[in-house]
């Protein structure tokens, strides 16, 4: 294949990684990876500081407009920040022991969790039981608009909640991904924050923590701009479009789809990592 | 406690506009680096089966730095990335101020600690 060839394939592919993941909500860096390594033949650690690369670009795009609709719970966001960048950079510093085929296992099971986690159901809830002593000394609680007020919460199990955005950051920087759906499950399930306010301040989040990593692997020379800047450009305007016509799509149906893809994935990535193809 | 030179809304509000700007200058130095590079390589072969970023040229700042000041246009692709990544380095930053503003002493230091973290992965690869 020619370079040009390449080039517009691999944009064509991310613009669709790209339309898809915003339009559902999981995120179009799942589906990078396993697009470069299955059906373009790039080596996993390229995929992977191209997919980054990509993380940065949409979760940076959406932030912006999510920051200012008043749910990201800024605090949350720095305070988590910490245990999320430690995580990255221990898995960028672990990465190069890590065998190719166990990352591929790896990727598997976890975007087989993304999509399991789809298929569920979202509730709106916000806790009422007092904070865990940490959130209230660390002055954790907020406020989100819900009903046209402004409505309390508060925050339970802060260290387990820490501890899981730490192996968020660890398996963003291994896979090359955004962990958002782990960010969002210590968020929303374990911390009882609202899945509103958890999936704007996970967003928030994913570009930081994805940063830690990428600059390592930059020096490492794991992101070459003929793959990253195709895939970043080309999910950036895939997101960017999904962003817009959200309203009008008809989110169910193309959510199937996108499970269906992440599904197939994942047992790909699972058989090439299992049988040692990748 | 919130000075009142600089509220939540202010810095909500400046901290989306960081992100939007980073976004969009990286965006638009990456399409002229990438039509740099396929005016020049379109017919080569893109073979990217092998890894071979250990003696990657563009894996060090001032390398990239050099090349795009030169007009390379695989180190400006590449100077656009390291601007993306710079852009949350620089959300993190202005969090930093917006805490010493409002003399949030804990997480100004929080904020710090995730700047400093950012900062040296992104010079000096984590400290390799």
């Amino acid at each position: 294949m020619s370079l040009l060839a390449f080039t517009a394939f691999v944009a064509v592919g991310s613009f669709g990684a790209g339309l898809l993941g915003s339009l559902t909500g999981l995120g179009g860096g799942m589906v990078v990876v396993p697009m470069l390594t299955v059906l373009f033949h790039v080596d996993l650690r390229y995929a992977i500081g191209a997919s980054l690369v990509s993380v940065i670009a949409t979760s940076s795009g959406a932030a912006a407009a999510y920051v200012r609709e008043g749910y990201t719970n800024v605090r949350v966001g720095i305070f988590l920040e910490v245990a999320t960048t430690t995580g990255a950079l221990t898995g960028a510093a672990v990465a190069g022991f890590v065998p190719t085929s166990a990352l591929a296992v790896l990727f598997g099971l976890v975007l087989l969790y993304t999509a399991f986690r789809s298929l569920q159901s979202v509730q709106e809830h916000t806790s009422t039981r007092p904070s865990h002593p940490w959130a209230t000394r660390l002055r954790l609680d907020g406020t989100y608009p819900a009903d046209g007020a402004m409505r309390p919460y508060s925050v339970q199990a802060v260290p387990t909640g820490f501890f899981l955005m730490f192996v968020a950051g660890v398996l963003s920087a291994l896979l090359g991904i955004g962990s958002g759906a782990i960010k969002v499950l210590a968020m929303d399930r374990v911390m009882q924050l609202p899945f509103k306010v958890s999936t704007t301040t996970s967003n928030f989040m994913i570009g930081v923590t994805a940063a830690a990593s990428a600059g390592v692997y930059l020096h490492r020379g794991y992101i070459d701009p003929a793959i990253a800047t195709p895939v970043m450009l080309g999910v950036l305007l895939g997101a960017l479009l999904g962003a817009r016509i959200l309203s009008r799509a008809r989110v169910t149906w193309l959510r199937t789809i996108f499970t269906v893809v992440v599904c197939a994935l994942a047992a790909e990535m699972l058989y090439k990592g299992i049988s040692g193809a990748l | 406690m919130n000075a009142p030179r600089w509220t939540d809304h202010d810095v909500e509000q400046a901290v989306g506009r960081v992100l939007q700007v980073g976004v969009l200058v990286a965006a638009a130095v990456a399409i002229g680096g990438a039509l740099g590079m396929l005016a020049q390589h379109a017919r080569l072969p893109a073979d990217f089966h092998v890894f071979r970023g250990g003696t990657s040229p563009l894996g060090s700042l001032r390398a990239i730095g050099r090349g795009a000041a030169a007009g390379d246009s695989r180190a400006i692709a590449q100077l656009a990335i390291v601007l993306l990544i710079a852009t949350p380095v620089a959300r993190v930053a202005l969090t930093v101020g917006a805490f010493i503003l409002q003399r949030d002493r804990l997480y100004a230091g929080m904020a710090t600690l995730v700047f400093a973290l950012l900062l040296s992965s992104l010079l000096w690869g984590g400290g390799r």
